[in-house]
């Protein structure tokens, strides 16, 4: 599947590397060439430097041939208008507009755009977690066993700084 | 008319300020808080100091009952959604929107906001109007962009000078509507001949835009 990327932060760039690893036709746009470091040195996909609300930059972005369009920045407004580019005139059968704010995300999907907000994911999440354990959370975490709970302050902390300096072990 | 402006940069604040000279009511939505209370000092109290995109400012602006919002900030994707915000929720019978990008205003006309302005593209009007220019002048869109309204200007080198109209082979599509001559409007009949200094206005489907032009202005 084809598929283009706007913004390439964290949830951009973990997305694009997990669809290219899937096997997936990869393009990213971010308007900071340094955003492209986030992606692994496997990715294998596009990076485009440029504005996902811009027609021009999304067309060398081979928006025409795109199936998927993900648009992940941090403005709402922007990704809302991405989206619409993408939907109405590229034609790109399916368009998904990270959208944070609930009531608008809300709107948005009367308008025909498929929506992912934070607020509402994270909510689900943490519901299904209270309700279902940990397989709904990243996975169950093993108490700790290494810190000692008293005696000696862990080196580094604020406690051991005014501690009398632990000798050194060999 | 009751307005809500949303934007208070130097657009919103003059088209604010004319507004009410006019006697009409307005409110304006200005999201920067110390933009917002310099306005408000001047203007009186008419000024939202928040997002003009978020609904519940729209409705404390009382957008409900607006007759026209104009979203004039500095950024496409916010006038664009200011003006669908308004449009969905408050139905508001006509949005205006501020485009800076001329490319942008083919996707606001599509998503139902009613009108849009382009400073860019009207500067770039006014400069192709002032320098010669060997291609069709654009002078409207019609059809979303399928039928064009055309202005070519024409030199010496120009193929169809001497010839009339009749004789003129049109692409599919197109006609010549009206020739300005000497700063007058003469009618487009088949026995008119084109002469130097003429200025062609014609209609033609978009895909024979090419076609017209090489006809009437040369490669």
């Amino acid at each position: 599947m084809r598929v283009i990327i706007i913004g390439c932060g964290r949830v951009g760039a973990m997305t694009a590397a997990t669809l290219d690893e899937r096997g997936d036709h990869v393009t990213v746009i971010d308007v900071e060439q340094r955003a492209f470091t986030r992606l692994p040195s496997t990715f294998g996909g596009v990076t485009v430097r440029g504005s996902g609300t811009d027609e021009d930059v999304l067309r060398s972005a081979g928006a025409e041939m795109a199936e998927l369009l993900i648009a992940l920045t941090q403005g709402d407004n922007r990704n809302a208008m991405s989206a619409q580019l993408g939907k109405h005139i590229f034609g790109i059968p399916r368009v998904i507009a990270k959208i944070n704010d609930p009531l608008r995300a809300e709107a948005y999907r009367t308008l025909g755009l498929e929506t992912i907000c934070r607020t509402v994911v994270l909510a689900d999440a943490l519901v299904l977690a209270a309700a279902e354990g940990a397989e709904a959370t990243n996975g169950a975490v093993k108490p700790p066993t290494a810190e000692p709970r008293q005696g000696t302050p862990p080196r580094g902390s604020r406690a051991s700084a005014q501690a009398p300096a632990a000798p050194e072990e060999s | 008319m009751y307005v809500v402006v949303v934007g208070g940069g130097n657009v919103g604040y003059y088209l604010t300020k004319e507004l009410l000279a006019a006697g009409h009511e307005v409110v304006m939505i200005e999201k920067d808080p110390s933009r917002a209370r310099t306005i408000a000092d001047e203007l009186g109290s008419i000024v939202i100091p928040n997002d003009g995109c978020e609904g519940r400012y729209q409705a404390e602006a009382g957008m409900a009952r607006a007759d026209v919002v104009a979203a004039v900030t500095g950024d496409d994707e916010d006038n664009l959604v200011a003006c669908q915000v308004a449009k969905m929720r408050f139905n508001v019978p006509r949005a205006i929107a501020r485009v800076n990008n001329p490319k942008n205003e083919a996707l606001f006309r599509r998503l139902a906001i009613d009108d849009t302005v382009s400073p860019t593209r009207a500067i770039l009007a006014v400069i192709e109007h002032e320098i010669p220019i060997h291609d069709l002048l654009h002078l409207a869109e019609l059809e979303r962009g399928d039928v064009q309204v055309v202005e070519a200007q024409l030199d010496a080198s120009s193929p169809a000078i001497g010839r009339m109209l009749r004789d003129l082979e049109l692409p599919e599509g197109s006609t010549i509507a009206v020739i300005v001559r000497d700063d007058h409007a003469i009618a487009a009949r088949s026995d008119t001949a084109l002469r130097v200094g003429d200025s062609v206005l014609a209609i033609t489907s978009a895909e024979h835009e090419a076609e017209l032009r090489s006809l009437l202005i040369g490669e």
